[in-house]
């Protein structure tokens, strides 16, 4: 995998129905290496301020027609400036950086769990296990019934969908990971991947841990260099451990055995 | 990026112009080195810039013992600028050594190493172990970290701490010793002149302001270790200040940095004394910004029809 940095062309990069951002970008061909879980390192605005790039995950590429998409929500001056590049313009991208996803065996039964945004890189990796011929099951937990349209391309990938809405506007009312803990049993999973609020994410590996499905999960920090080097997005994954992982190299896709989580 | 601008990298341009300085001792051979804890060992970078077309590599700070560092989070981002609390993690000067010494020195890069100790014992330890033998080119003495609780900052503020370090690092290896000195004092013309008057060969200036910031929300400081170091372009004029007040008190040359993202930014520094530059928040904005910057320094030396760059250096200083 060759990491590069360049100008990233935007087709379209315009706000959702669910309140996101979508954008779509024409790149040389370097993200046909890119694995599900990995990210882009985006340089969002022109000059001292905002200074440094943003991590974002790869939500999807297209083989055929070398457009790269990604999705973001709006939380701050990087995504600001960001959602004000027009279609035409170019966006400064580094990637693909980190560590992704590992693939099942093929043909494996995979159940997915994403929660608001942390949809994102669940989208190329639900492609690429359909390639595989992996039978998949997307949990997806929103706010609100809008939020749920981001899960349209999941469907035309043929990826059964279940959702939870925190206000009840549309499927189950409450917590994904409370409608994951009724439906898992049944489902037989090989392996589950998630990406999401970190709590959501957790309690997905804790109900993992209990039926002894492996699994893994993409992690988020802030980063500076986005390669390594500057050792800033450091943490612990358990308490015990005597060294800090680096989430922009040793993740952002780490598995559940990796982590400890403190659910209090 | 230009094309015009991909012309002026071309080798023929660059030997039409002397880029190469004299950094008390060490013979550069162009102004621009990547500050220490911003570019790792080197590697990291190999697939945005030539590293061995740089001035010279300064390596991530290095401690006897290996160090994990501080508590996250570690980084945070402000106005034009950052904060860092890393907290010296290294992974040891054995596997300095052993390891990505060799991987540096294998490409042809010049190596600064920097060093830090918990005790004057420890600064020399390490000066010993640091020998023109090694290859490493110079030593940049790390006494003004503002990370860790013990040494660091401690040995930086107070002039006969200074002077001490300095002289003990000096008599322990024979390679050019190089202080960097801490930005966190009331007076830094003081600690400067003790640095010289230790037996420093050239001064590394500034390394970050210290600084926090505050989450709201939780009502908490964002860091994990509570202040951290303010670096990036919002401490440049600082930077600038600070050397322009040493180069005119000292006789040794500085390696000056603080917040430069471009050749202008640069030239800034060389202007105000500063014999060589050193580049450190801009790598991780613009991963292939030293390059650019040598680069770019050719392109105004030809514009302006200036031969030899060391002879800007202080040009704007009023002595």
């Amino acid at each position: 995998m060759i990491v590069s940095q360049m100008q990233g062309m935007v087709i379209d990069n315009t706000q959702k129905k669910s309140g996101w951002y979508e954008m779509e970008l024409s790149t040389p061909s370097f993200a046909s290496d890119a694995q599900p879980g990995q990210f882009l390192h985006i340089k969002t605005g022109d000059g001292n301020y905002p200074l440094l790039r943003r991590p974002f995950s790869i939500c999807d590429f297209d083989k055929d027609t070398g457009r790269l998409f990604l999705m973001y929500k709006l939380l701050g001056s990087g995504t600001e400036w960001l959602s004000n590049v027009m279609s035409g313009g170019y966006v400064d991208i580094i990637g693909p950086l980190g560590r992704g996803f590992t693939y099942p065996a093929p043909g494996a039964r995979v159940i997915l769990v994403g929660g608001g945004i942390g949809i994102a890189p669940l989208l190329y990796l639900a492609r690429r296990l359909t390639e595989r011929k992996c039978r998949l099951l997307m949990f997806y937990g929103a706010e609100e019934r809008c939020q749920l349209s981001a899960l349209n391309k999941f469907k035309r990938l043929g990826v059964g969908t279940d959702v939870a809405t925190r206000d009840g506007s549309a499927g189950f009312t409450g917590l994904v990971t409370d409608l994951v803990q009724q439906k898992i049993a049944s489902e037989k999973a090989d392996v589950i991947y998630t990406c999401g609020p970190e709590i959501m994410m957790a309690k997905v590996a804790a109900i993992a841990a209990q039926y002894q499905i492996p699994g893994e999960l993409s992690l988020e920090e802030y980063m500076a260099c986005g390669v390594g080097a500057c050792l800033g997005c450091a943490r612990k994954l358990k308490t015990r451990d005597d060294n800090f992982i680096k989430i922009c190299k040793d993740g952002p896709v780490f598995s559940f055995s990796q982590m400890e989580f403190d659910l209090n | 990026m230009s094309t015009r601008r991909k012309n002026f990298s071309e080798q023929s341009v660059l030997e039409t112009v002397d880029l190469s300085v004299n950094l008390g001792g060490l013979c550069l051979k162009n102004p621009v080195t990547v500050a220490s804890g911003t570019f790792g060992y080197g590697r990291e970078y190999e697939p945005f810039v030539d590293i061995s077309r740089l001035g010279a590599v300064i390596v991530k700070g290095t401690t006897l013992k290996p160090n994990s560092g501080n508590p996250a989070p570690r980084i945070y981002e402000t106005a034009s600028g950052m904060l860092n609390s890393i907290g010296l993690e290294n992974p040891g000067i054995e596997d300095f050594l052993n390891i990505h010494l060799p991987y540096l020195l294998e490409r042809g890069v010049s190596v600064i190493a920097n060093i830090a100790g918990n005790t004057l014992e420890e600064y020399e330890t390490l000066g010993a172990m640091i020998r023109k033998q090694s290859g490493v080119a110079a030593i940049e003495l790390n006494i003004s970290c503002p990370n860790v609780k013990k040494g660091g900052m401690h040995f930086g503020t107070d002039p006969d701490m200074v002077f001490q370090v300095v002289n003990a690092v000096k008599k322990a290896t024979d390679l050019p010793v190089i202080p960097k000195l801490s930005p966190n004092v009331s007076d830094i013309t003081i600690i400067a002149q003790a640095a010289q008057a230790g037996g420093a060969n050239a001064l590394s200036m500034i390394n970050t302001l210290m600084g926090m910031a505050i989450d709201i929300e939780k009502r908490k400081p964002v860091l994990g270790n509570i202040f951290g170091g303010l670096s990036g372009p919002a401490i440049k004029p600082v930077a600038l200040r600070m050397i322009y007040q040493v180069h005119r008190e000292i006789d040794i040359p500085i390696l000056g940095g603080g917040g430069i993202m471009s050749a202008t930014d640069a030239l800034e520094f060389i202007m105000a004394g500063s014999s060589a530059v050193s580049i450190g928040t801009g790598n991780f904005v613009q991963p292939g910004i030293s390059v650019q910057v040598i680069n770019e320094l050719a392109d105004y030396m030809i514009a302006n029809n200036i031969p030899r760059i060391s002879d800007l250096i202080g040009a704007a200083v009023r002595k």
